[in-house]
């Protein structure tokens, strides 16, 4: 039995061997890549991002939170580089700590649409019947909703916190992994390999989480990495509205929300770099999105 | 006729899907939603009126048909800071987030396609590279911090744009309402003083909801031509010596027009959902700031009706984008 799964993997694997004509994963990536040079320099910033948000707190210059650090408002220079804000923060320091806050939100909103959804999907496309239709009627009437404006909705129902800002924008994710789980699980009920895993005594359970969920696998790690620029411009967007986190934390929304009244009388760092980081940020997530589905799913790739 | 009617009565569950979750988002969560509808500082004799108005000592069912023939006869609630009715509130603010929603639409429709098609015409040429790079950066830029940056350069450092708060300059007044689109209006009214005054006021915000959606668009165009473009029955058009003009938008761009069109419902849930954040950097009075107002005083009603607003907009336009694929696509009339 454990030779049931490794088939489609074999298979992938010749596959894959056409394209990059004999050679292995590395060598496939490594002819991907070099067809986008862009997906290198995302993962060299992904890296970065990563670093910042883990050890931030520590390399950050001064204390995101301390008031009059420095003279308020004062344009970039040698000791504060991204100059200070109308409180006298630092504002590269806050910039810095805001990474951790806004990948955790991005990123566990992310996982638990991608667990949940991937779960409810993939039950959907098994079992069929009612659960399937009643499932496809839910995920309808999400999607029926302007994204942003339900997300939005359900943080000012839920009430505004971190933890609601990520639920709202799970909620909101959720039909997309459960359609890619529904498919990817749907097309594959009947193969060969699932009769065979069936016959030879298998429970559904047991199938379901040991044959197909890990073939739905790929295009779902796609829509992962596409989903997270997505899921932290929610964030952002939400706290620049008010909703979720709070000042004085450091977010890069909120930040820009703060700036926003400075940079009609021209003091434009304010907004600028907090706003200049999370467009980095979502930029490396869509390219790194993009670098990921031309490596794992070809024929999508535009 | 039939065909419409058919597809006016396939987004009748999906209403009733809207006005069960905007329902839900209120009654069956955490919390007392009496509470939250008599506002964050309603006392406890406020709370209990609300409770006792809307109904909230009954069972879930029974609230839901009282929720339901208060939508029927329009009636929305009221809105604590103002104690207007929510519903006309919204109805009067429709019109300046609509006019902003169209305009980015028709904006980012109109640079999308060509780009799309130029793109998708000479694939790895300097326009396609350019095209790419518009894409993905249009859509990692947060709209409000592109909104804020405009303003930034066109009205601070250039002043080429006037002051960017609201949908007119402050000492004019607005045409009379026909529409409620303070350009049409204008052009309605014949004065076209008034319809570059309101078209101005309009260029910033538009153009940040309108690069944003431009990313999506122009993608699928390129990506569509180009697999159409491949097609034999474009070589044989060629080959038949029809002029390219009249192969690249006769034959192909016909045929490539219908996942374009699709994407469109997914540009639009982008433009209802940034609006709101538009709207709040540009002081644009649409239902979006009202919205957002009532959000910051724990101001439930105005909120549940503007995400109801929002979801039926949206349903409205799928459906003229189902309508859409009727005429463009003979197919969709004959099949079915």
């Amino acid at each position: 039995m454990p030779n049931l799964l490794p088939a489609r993997a074999t298979q992938q694997r010749l596959a894959i061997k056409k394209v990059a004509s004999g050679k292995s994963f590395w060598g496939h990536a490594r002819y991907v890549l070099s067809d986008n040079p862009f997906t290198l320099v995302a993962a060299g910033l992904f890296t970065l991002f990563v670093l910042m948000a883990v050890i931030g707190p520590w390399i950050a210059p001064y204390d995101p939170l301390a008031t009059n650090v420095g003279p308020t408002l004062q344009p970039p220079s040698a000791s504060h580089w991204f100059g200070t804000d109308s409180l006298g923060r630092d504002i590269l320091s806050r910039v810095v700590v805001a990474t951790r806050i806004d990948f955790v939100i991005a990123l566990s909103a992310v996982l638990a649409s991608f667990v949940i959804g991937g779960l409810i999907g993939a039950c959907a496309g098994y079992f069929g019947g009612w659960l399937d239709r009643i499932v496809i009627r839910l995920t309808d009437m999400v999607m029926s909703f302007p994204l942003f404006v339900l997300a939005m909705g359900i943080v000012a129902a839920l009430g505004n916190s971190v933890f609601n800002i990520i639920i709202a924008t799970a909620v909101v994710n959720l039909p997309f992994y459960i359609r890619v789980a529904r498919t990817e699980v749907n097309v594959r009920r009947e193969a060969g390999f699932v009769e065979a895993a069936r016959l030879a005594g298998n429970g559904d359970a047991r199938i379901l989480l040991l044959h197909l969920i890990p073939n739905a696998m790929p295009p779902m790690m796609v829509q992962v990495s596409l989903n997270m620029g997505w899921a932290i411009l929610n964030a952002a967007g939400l706290s620049f509205i008010g909703l979720g986190v709070s000042p004085p934390a450091a977010e890069w929304g909120i930040m820009v929300a703060e700036g926003a009244t400075y940079i009609i009388s021209g003091e434009w760092w304010v907004a600028l770099f907090p706003g200049a980081v999370l467009m980095l940020a979502v930029f490396t997530f869509n390219l790194l999105g993009d670098g990921l589905r031309d490596l794992i799913d070809p024929r999508r790739r535009t | 006729m039939l065909l419409i009617a058919k597809r006016l009565a396939g987004a009748l569950p999906n209403l009733f899907g809207i006005v069960l979750i905007t329902f839900l988002l209120t009654r069956a969560l955490p919390g007392d939603p009496a509470a939250f509808f008599a506002g964050g500082a309603g006392s406890q004799e406020a709370v209990e009126q609300v409770r006792e108005k809307l109904g909230l000592n009954r069972s879930l069912p029974e609230q839901f048909w009282i929720y339901v023939k208060d939508l029927a006869r329009g009636d929305l609630g009221q809105a604590l800071s103002t104690g207007q009715p929510v519903g006309a509130e919204i109805l009067s603010r429709l019109p300046a987030s609509l006019e902003l929603v169209l305009a980015s639409l028709l904006f980012s429709v109109s640079i999308a396609i060509p780009l799309g098609i130029a793109a998708a015409r000479r694939p790895n040429s300097w326009i396609d590279h350019a095209c790419r790079l518009v894409t993905t950066a249009g859509v990692s830029l947060p709209t409000f911090f592109t909104g804020l940056l405009l303003a930034y350069v066109f009205y601070f450092v250039l002043g080429w744009a006037p002051s960017p708060i609201g949908r007119l300059d402050p000492y004019l007044s607005p045409p009379a309402t026909v529409t409620g689109l303070y350009t049409l209006d204008a052009l309605i009214a014949g004065d076209v003083k008034l319809f570059f005054a309101a078209l101005r006021q309009m260029v910033l915000p538009v153009l940040t909801l309108g690069i944003f959606v431009l990313a999506p668009l122009a993608r699928m165009t390129r990506a569509s031509m180009l697999s159409v473009l491949s097609a034999d029955f474009i070589r044989t058009a060629r080959a038949s010596g029809l002029s390219t003009t009249s192969v690249l938008v006769r034959y192909a761009l016909r045929n490539a027009l219908l996942p374009v069109v699709t994407t469109l419902g997914m540009v639009f849930s982008f433009l209802l959902g940034m609006s709101v954040i538009v709207e709040k950097v540009f002081a644009w009075p649409g239902v979006g700031s009202f919205a957002l107002e009532a959000l910051v005083a724990s101001d439930y009603a105005p909120v549940q009706g503007f995400v109801l607003t929002m979801a039926v907009l949206y349903t409205l336009l799928n459906l003229a984008i189902d309508l859409l694929y009727v005429v463009i696509d003979p197919r969709v009339r004959l099949g079915s």
